[in-house]
């Protein structure tokens, strides 16, 4: 069975509800699992993981599918940051019902610490953490707080 | 374009134009800092200094630009007698405090202090310093130390110089210089190098910055040597620190080289960077900036506090 197939096969296997996530960068599908949280899941429903797939549009991507999950804005904010290139479909009813690219906002709150410890944000302060984007292709952060630049997100995902 | 009321953060904050009405109310203010008159600008009016970090000049010179201006403070010098050892938060203790003063000035060793300080504070907050982050006030009695030496800051010479990494005091001036055009040298042992988003930030405003890790070559054409203290408490391993202290010492066979007019800056306190030998010299500006920090506080105070110069 080639991966071609496989693909359309997951692309087309029916789901009442859920999640699809497509255009994931190649390789980068389990760190967007790690921020949808499998933990939190349903027990009785599938995720299905698509890795190194062909893409017209990105030569190589992964696919993620999740049965009976929304996300939230938040990590939404998350996958756009370590995904920029992802899109999102919700499937309601066996239906896609909104299909859109992952978008990166202008300020990020709660999503990401500091990597900087001397942070006040990391001092147990009544704060959330909040950035800025300072470049888009690569994205780059800065801390609004210490005015940190940040280019590396996967380790410091709250 | 008032600064009434408004906090000041990172000099950052400020426009070109407002840095040049700080300056310009801070040569007004010089005869008031002197004591050869009196202003009573800020009476009725009450400022907390809130130091959580030890600090001479800059709680000192608040304190000194304060009462030249007629007004009183309220001053948390040493934390260890306040509530925050017993965990009291900074947005707790600075929301009680705004509760008490018409402006707070805070020092503080986390980077980002001052920013959380403005978020829980209706009154205006003025950062004296945030650990290793920015510390406005400071650049604003650079900028007027070289202002008075030279009549000006456009096309002016700067080599900075030592500990570039961790001084905050070297991010903020090469954002202030940047700003008014000066020419930027950047000397500094190659573990103290200026951080990657400072250099980066300069870039992107079009700054004229070399670097030239040799002193002596550093100084040769030259307006202004701006020495800072290799920071021992920002090393974790003493071996790394007595490798780079004492590295860069100024003395008058450095200085030979320089010319006439060159001028000496340092934040202080120096350690051994630059030797007592050239306090005698017509070079040595650091005593006059340190007192230039009285006045340049007393226009920040009186501007945002009441909106007028002297």
């Amino acid at each position: 069975m080639s991966a071609e197939r496989t693909v359309r096969e997951l692309k087309i296997t029916p789901i009442r509800n859920g999640t699809v996530i497509d255009h994931i960068g190649n390789g980068r599908a389990l760190e967007v699992l790690r921020i949808i949280g499998v933990d939190d899941l349903d027990k009785d429903s599938t995720v299905s993981v698509a890795l190194h797939v062909r893409s017209q549009k990105l030569g190589w991507k992964d696919i993620v599918k999740v049965e009976n999950m929304e996300l939230s804005p938040r990590k939404v904010n998350a996958i756009a940051l370590i995904a920029p290139t992802a899109t999102i479909a919700i499937i309601r009813d066996f239906k896609v019902r909104e299909k859109r690219p992952v978008d990166l906002p202008e300020r990020i709150v709660g999503v990401l610490s500091c990597p900087n410890p001397s942070c006040i944000t990391n001092q147990k302060e009544p704060v959330e953490s909040e950035f800025e984007v300072a470049r888009r292709r690569p994205v780059v952060l800065r801390c609004l707080y210490c005015e940190r630049l940040v280019d590396e997100f996967l380790s410091h995902l709250a | 374009m008032s600064l009434k009321g408004r906090d000041l953060i990172s000099v950052r904050d400020l426009s070109r134009e407002e840095i040049e009405e700080v300056l310009k109310a801070a040569r007004r203010a010089i005869p008031y800092a002197e004591g050869s008159k009196t202003s009573h600008l800020l009476a009725d009016r009450l400022l907390a200094l809130a130091f959580f970090e030890p600090s001479t000049r800059t709680r000192l010179s608040f304190e000194a630009a304060c009462h030249r201006l007629g007004g009183a403070c309220v001053t948390i010098a040493d934390p260890s007698t306040t509530s925050a050892r017993k965990g009291e938060t900074l947005y707790d203790t600075i929301r009680m405090l705004s509760g008490y003063a018409d402006a707070i000035v805070l020092r503080h060793p986390n980077e980002g202090a001052a920013r959380l300080a403005a978020e829980a504070s209706d009154k205006p907050v003025i950062n004296a310093g945030d650990g290793a982050g920015q510390h406005p006030t400071q650049t604003l009695l650079d900028l007027a130390t070289m202002q008075e030496a030279f009549g000006t800051l456009s096309g002016l010479k700067v080599v900075l110089l030592g500990d570039l990494k961790y001084g905050r005091t070297a991010h903020s001036l090469a954002h202030a210089l940047a700003v008014f055009g000066a020419e930027l040298v950047l000397s500094s042992p190659p573990s103290l190098k200026l951080p990657a988003e400072v250099r980066e930030h300069l870039d992107q405003m079009g700054a004229r910055v070399t670097e030239e890790e040799q002193v002596h070559k550093a100084v040769r054409d030259a307006d202004v040597l701006y020495v800072t203290r290799i920071q021992k408490e920002r090393f974790g391993d003493e071996a790394e620190y007595a490798k780079v202290a004492g590295s860069y010492r100024i003395d008058n066979a450095v200085l030979a080289g320089a010319k006439a007019r060159l001028i000496v800056m340092h934040p202080l306190p120096r350690l051994t960077e630059i030797a007592p030998e050239v306090d005698a010299t017509p070079h040595a500006a650091y005593f006059r900036q340190a007192f230039l920090g009285v006045p340049v506080r007393m226009a920040l105070l009186s501007l945002i506090l009441t909106g007028k110069a002297l």
